[in-house]
Protein backbone atom coordinates (compact mmCIF):
# COMPACT_ATOMS: atom_id res chain seq x y z
CA UNK A 1 0.00 0.00 0.00
CA UNK A 2 2.95 2.18 0.73
CA UNK A 3 4.60 1.76 -2.27
CA UNK A 4 1.22 2.34 -4.43
CA UNK A 5 0.81 5.50 -2.64
CA UNK A 6 4.87 6.35 -3.28
CA UNK A 7 4.17 5.20 -7.25
CA UNK A 8 0.76 7.93 -6.85
CA UNK A 9 2.71 11.00 -5.57
CA UNK A 10 5.90 10.11 -8.18
CA UNK A 11 3.89 9.68 -11.27
CA UNK A 12 0.97 12.14 -10.88
CA UNK A 13 3.04 15.40 -11.19
CA UNK A 14 5.09 13.76 -14.26
CA UNK A 15 1.27 13.43 -15.99
CA UNK A 16 -0.16 16.84 -15.03
CA UNK A 17 3.77 18.26 -16.17
CA UNK A 18 3.73 16.17 -19.58
CA UNK A 19 -0.19 17.25 -20.30
CA UNK A 20 0.00 21.11 -18.48
CA UNK A 21 3.61 21.70 -19.66
CA UNK A 22 3.03 20.50 -23.45
CA UNK A 23 0.24 22.86 -23.70
CA UNK A 24 1.78 25.95 -22.28
CA UNK A 25 4.25 25.33 -24.50
CA UNK A 26 2.62 25.40 -27.74
CA UNK A 27 0.87 28.26 -26.64
CA UNK A 28 3.77 30.30 -25.48
CA UNK A 29 5.09 29.24 -28.62
CA UNK A 30 2.31 30.87 -31.00
CA UNK A 31 2.62 33.66 -29.33
CA UNK A 32 5.74 34.02 -30.01
CA UNK A 33 5.54 33.23 -33.95
CA UNK A 34 2.86 35.70 -33.89
CA UNK A 35 4.41 38.69 -32.16
CA UNK A 36 7.66 38.06 -34.23
CA UNK A 37 5.57 38.84 -37.21
CA UNK A 38 4.20 41.79 -35.95
CA UNK A 39 7.85 43.13 -35.13
CA UNK A 40 9.09 41.69 -37.87
CA UNK A 41 10.23 45.27 -39.55
CA UNK A 42 10.47 47.55 -36.24
CA UNK A 43 13.30 47.70 -33.72
CA UNK A 44 15.54 45.46 -35.66
CA UNK A 45 18.04 43.69 -33.43
CA UNK A 46 22.05 43.84 -34.32
CA UNK A 47 24.67 42.97 -32.49
CA UNK A 48 27.26 44.59 -33.83
CA UNK A 49 29.45 46.91 -30.87
CA UNK A 50 29.19 50.21 -32.99
CA UNK A 51 26.40 51.86 -34.63
CA UNK A 52 26.06 53.39 -38.09
CA UNK A 53 26.45 57.57 -38.21
CA UNK A 54 22.63 58.85 -38.66
CA UNK A 55 21.75 62.29 -39.51
CA UNK A 56 20.81 64.52 -36.65
CA UNK A 57 21.40 63.62 -32.79
CA UNK A 58 19.97 60.52 -32.21
CA UNK A 59 18.85 59.41 -29.04
CA UNK A 60 20.10 56.29 -27.26
CA UNK A 61 19.12 54.40 -24.43
CA UNK A 62 19.34 51.40 -22.56
CA UNK A 63 16.94 48.70 -23.04
CA UNK A 64 16.43 44.88 -21.64
CA UNK A 65 14.13 42.07 -21.60
CA UNK A 66 13.96 39.00 -19.50
CA UNK A 67 12.29 36.16 -18.63
CA UNK A 68 12.33 33.05 -15.77
CA UNK A 69 11.03 30.04 -17.34
CA UNK A 70 10.77 27.09 -15.04
CA UNK A 71 10.92 23.26 -15.90
CA UNK A 72 7.89 21.25 -15.54
CA UNK A 73 8.36 17.75 -13.60
CA UNK A 74 8.49 15.69 -16.97
CA UNK A 75 11.18 18.06 -18.46
CA UNK A 76 13.26 17.43 -15.14
CA UNK A 77 12.39 13.97 -15.49
CA UNK A 78 13.63 13.42 -19.34
CA UNK A 79 16.38 15.35 -18.25
CA UNK A 80 17.78 13.45 -15.65
CA UNK A 81 17.52 10.44 -18.15
CA UNK A 82 19.54 12.13 -20.95
CA UNK A 83 22.01 12.75 -18.42
CA UNK A 84 22.46 8.61 -17.81
CA UNK A 85 22.59 7.98 -21.42
CA UNK A 86 24.00 11.26 -22.77
CA UNK A 87 22.82 13.32 -26.55
CA UNK A 88 20.69 15.66 -26.92
CA UNK A 89 18.28 17.26 -23.40
CA UNK A 90 15.23 18.30 -26.19
CA UNK A 91 13.21 19.14 -23.74
CA UNK A 92 15.74 21.90 -22.51
CA UNK A 93 15.97 23.33 -25.87
CA UNK A 94 13.20 23.81 -26.36
CA UNK A 95 12.31 25.67 -23.16
CA UNK A 96 15.59 28.04 -23.45
CA UNK A 97 14.71 28.96 -27.41
CA UNK A 98 11.24 29.98 -26.35
CA UNK A 99 12.74 31.63 -22.81
CA UNK A 100 15.79 33.55 -25.16
CA UNK A 101 12.86 34.38 -28.08
CA UNK A 102 10.57 35.83 -25.41
CA UNK A 103 13.13 37.50 -23.71
CA UNK A 104 14.66 39.19 -26.67
CA UNK A 105 10.83 40.28 -28.19
CA UNK A 106 10.24 41.73 -24.42
CA UNK A 107 13.59 44.26 -25.18
CA UNK A 108 12.15 44.99 -28.53
CA UNK A 109 8.78 45.78 -27.75
CA UNK A 110 10.64 47.76 -25.26
CA UNK A 111 12.87 49.30 -27.63
CA UNK A 112 9.81 50.18 -30.22
CA UNK A 113 7.76 51.60 -27.72
CA UNK A 114 10.31 54.23 -26.81
CA UNK A 115 10.27 55.20 -30.91
CA UNK A 116 13.62 52.91 -31.57
CA UNK A 117 14.13 51.65 -35.09
CA UNK A 118 16.94 49.69 -34.10
CA UNK A 119 18.76 47.59 -31.19
CA UNK A 120 22.40 47.53 -31.66
CA UNK A 121 25.07 45.88 -28.97
CA UNK A 122 22.69 43.19 -28.20
CA UNK A 123 23.85 40.95 -25.58
CA UNK A 124 21.93 37.73 -24.28
CA UNK A 125 22.67 36.18 -20.62
CA UNK A 126 21.76 32.77 -19.40
CA UNK A 127 21.66 31.69 -15.52
CA UNK A 128 20.24 29.03 -13.66
CA UNK A 129 18.54 30.00 -10.64
CA UNK A 130 19.49 26.89 -8.20
CA UNK A 131 20.64 28.21 -4.41
CA UNK A 132 24.03 27.17 -5.90
CA UNK A 133 22.98 23.75 -6.84
CA UNK A 134 22.58 23.19 -10.17
CA UNK A 135 20.39 19.95 -9.12
CA UNK A 136 18.06 21.64 -7.78
CA UNK A 137 16.96 24.20 -10.26
CA UNK A 138 13.76 25.77 -10.03
CA UNK A 139 14.06 28.65 -12.71
CA UNK A 140 15.82 29.62 -16.16
CA UNK A 141 16.81 33.74 -16.53
CA UNK A 142 17.06 34.85 -19.74
CA UNK A 143 18.03 38.20 -20.57
CA UNK A 144 18.59 40.07 -23.46
CA UNK A 145 19.56 44.12 -23.29
CA UNK A 146 20.90 46.39 -25.77
CA UNK A 147 21.29 50.04 -26.68
CA UNK A 148 18.12 51.22 -28.59
CA UNK A 149 18.42 54.12 -31.10
CA UNK A 150 15.94 56.60 -31.46
CA UNK A 151 16.29 58.37 -34.56
CA UNK A 152 16.25 62.34 -34.57
CA UNK A 153 12.75 63.55 -34.71
CA UNK A 154 13.62 66.83 -35.93
CA UNK A 155 15.57 65.08 -39.28
CA UNK A 156 12.37 62.59 -39.86
CA UNK A 157 9.38 65.17 -38.78
CA UNK A 158 7.71 62.50 -36.74
CA UNK A 159 6.01 63.75 -33.37
CA UNK A 160 9.03 62.62 -30.87
CA UNK A 161 6.75 60.28 -27.99
CA UNK A 162 9.89 59.82 -26.06
CA UNK A 163 11.27 62.51 -23.53
CA UNK A 164 14.83 64.07 -22.97
CA UNK A 165 17.75 61.95 -22.86
CA UNK A 166 18.01 59.94 -19.29
CA UNK B 1 23.83 59.96 -18.58
CA UNK B 2 23.78 57.92 -21.86
CA UNK B 3 23.94 54.39 -21.39
CA UNK B 4 24.71 51.70 -23.69
CA UNK B 5 25.88 48.25 -25.24
CA UNK B 6 27.90 50.10 -27.78
CA UNK B 7 32.11 50.66 -27.97
CA UNK B 8 30.96 53.64 -29.58
CA UNK B 9 28.68 56.56 -29.97
CA UNK B 10 27.18 57.11 -32.82
CA UNK B 11 27.84 61.16 -33.41
CA UNK B 12 29.78 61.46 -30.33
CA UNK B 13 33.20 61.84 -29.77
CA UNK B 14 34.83 60.38 -26.48
CA UNK B 15 37.02 63.15 -24.77
CA UNK B 16 38.28 61.25 -21.81
CA UNK B 17 38.55 57.48 -20.44
CA UNK B 18 37.31 57.03 -16.54
CA UNK B 19 37.77 53.94 -15.68
CA UNK B 20 35.34 51.43 -14.79
CA UNK B 21 31.94 51.79 -13.09
CA UNK B 22 29.98 49.24 -11.36
CA UNK B 23 26.93 48.74 -9.58
CA UNK B 24 25.75 45.89 -7.77
CA UNK B 25 22.72 44.99 -5.60
CA UNK B 26 22.06 41.21 -3.79
CA UNK B 27 18.16 40.22 -3.26
CA UNK B 28 16.58 37.24 -1.35
CA UNK B 29 13.38 35.59 -2.98
CA UNK B 30 10.34 36.28 -0.38
CA UNK B 31 8.92 32.95 1.21
CA UNK B 32 5.24 33.87 -1.06
CA UNK B 33 7.30 33.74 -4.33
CA UNK B 34 8.63 30.05 -3.75
CA UNK B 35 5.24 28.80 -2.90
CA UNK B 36 4.65 29.68 -6.28
CA UNK B 37 7.90 28.75 -7.75
CA UNK B 38 7.02 25.21 -6.55
CA UNK B 39 4.02 25.19 -7.98
CA UNK B 40 5.52 26.14 -11.28
CA UNK B 41 8.01 23.24 -11.20
CA UNK B 42 5.24 20.66 -11.47
CA UNK B 43 3.40 22.73 -14.33
CA UNK B 44 6.15 24.69 -15.94
CA UNK B 45 5.67 28.11 -17.23
CA UNK B 46 6.87 31.88 -16.17
CA UNK B 47 8.19 32.52 -12.89
CA UNK B 48 6.43 36.02 -13.06
CA UNK B 49 7.53 36.75 -9.42
CA UNK B 50 11.49 36.22 -10.22
CA UNK B 51 11.40 37.90 -13.38
CA UNK B 52 10.15 41.04 -11.40
CA UNK B 53 12.94 40.14 -8.50
CA UNK B 54 15.24 39.78 -10.92
CA UNK B 55 14.20 43.38 -12.97
CA UNK B 56 14.08 45.31 -9.95
CA UNK B 57 17.46 44.23 -9.13
CA UNK B 58 19.20 44.97 -12.11
CA UNK B 59 17.21 48.37 -12.39
CA UNK B 60 18.85 49.24 -8.94
CA UNK B 61 22.30 47.76 -10.10
CA UNK B 62 22.22 50.23 -13.45
CA UNK B 63 21.35 53.39 -10.78
CA UNK B 64 23.95 52.40 -8.58
CA UNK B 65 26.16 52.43 -11.90
CA UNK B 66 24.81 55.77 -12.89
CA UNK B 67 25.66 57.46 -9.14
CA UNK B 68 29.28 55.60 -8.96
CA UNK B 69 29.96 57.06 -13.09
CA UNK B 70 27.90 60.45 -12.18
CA UNK B 71 30.73 60.69 -8.90
CA UNK B 72 33.78 59.95 -11.46
CA UNK B 73 32.50 63.23 -13.61
CA UNK B 74 31.45 60.65 -16.31
CA UNK B 75 28.26 61.50 -18.82
CA UNK B 76 27.79 58.59 -20.38
CA UNK B 77 29.04 54.84 -19.44
CA UNK B 78 29.75 52.54 -22.37
CA UNK B 79 30.03 48.96 -23.26
CA UNK B 80 27.27 47.97 -20.42
CA UNK B 81 27.47 44.28 -18.97
CA UNK B 82 25.02 42.62 -16.57
CA UNK B 83 26.15 39.68 -14.47
CA UNK B 84 23.89 37.44 -12.11
CA UNK B 85 24.95 35.11 -9.89
CA UNK B 86 23.67 32.91 -7.11
CA UNK B 87 25.49 33.27 -4.04
CA UNK B 88 24.42 31.39 -1.09
CA UNK B 89 21.02 29.48 -0.65
CA UNK B 90 17.91 31.79 -1.56
CA UNK B 91 19.80 34.93 -2.39
CA UNK B 92 21.36 36.11 -5.90
CA UNK B 93 23.52 39.00 -6.98
CA UNK B 94 22.66 41.09 -10.18
CA UNK B 95 25.68 43.67 -11.22
CA UNK B 96 26.31 46.10 -13.94
CA UNK B 97 29.71 47.39 -15.13
CA UNK B 98 30.67 49.44 -18.07
CA UNK B 99 33.36 52.26 -19.15
CA UNK B 100 32.79 55.86 -17.79
CA UNK B 101 33.65 57.96 -20.06
CA UNK B 102 33.50 62.06 -20.91
CA UNK B 103 32.20 62.62 -24.54
CA UNK B 104 30.90 65.43 -26.52
CA UNK B 105 29.41 66.30 -29.88
CA UNK B 106 31.83 66.06 -33.16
Amino acid sequence: MADLFFIFWAVIPLIIGYVVGTLLEQKHYASIRKREQEMLDKALVFNLPNAPIMAGAPQLRLVAGSVVVSVDAFKRMAAKLHSFFGGRVTAYESLLDRGRREAILRMREKAHELGATMVFGLRLETSGINNGDPRLTTGIELIAYGTAIIPDSTVTGTAAPWGTRA
Amino acid sequence: MILSTLENLPGLTITQHLGIASGSTVRSKHFGRDIMAGFKNIVGGELKGYTELLNESRLQAIERLKEQAAGMGADAVLNIRFGTSSIAAGAAEVFAYGTAVKVSRV
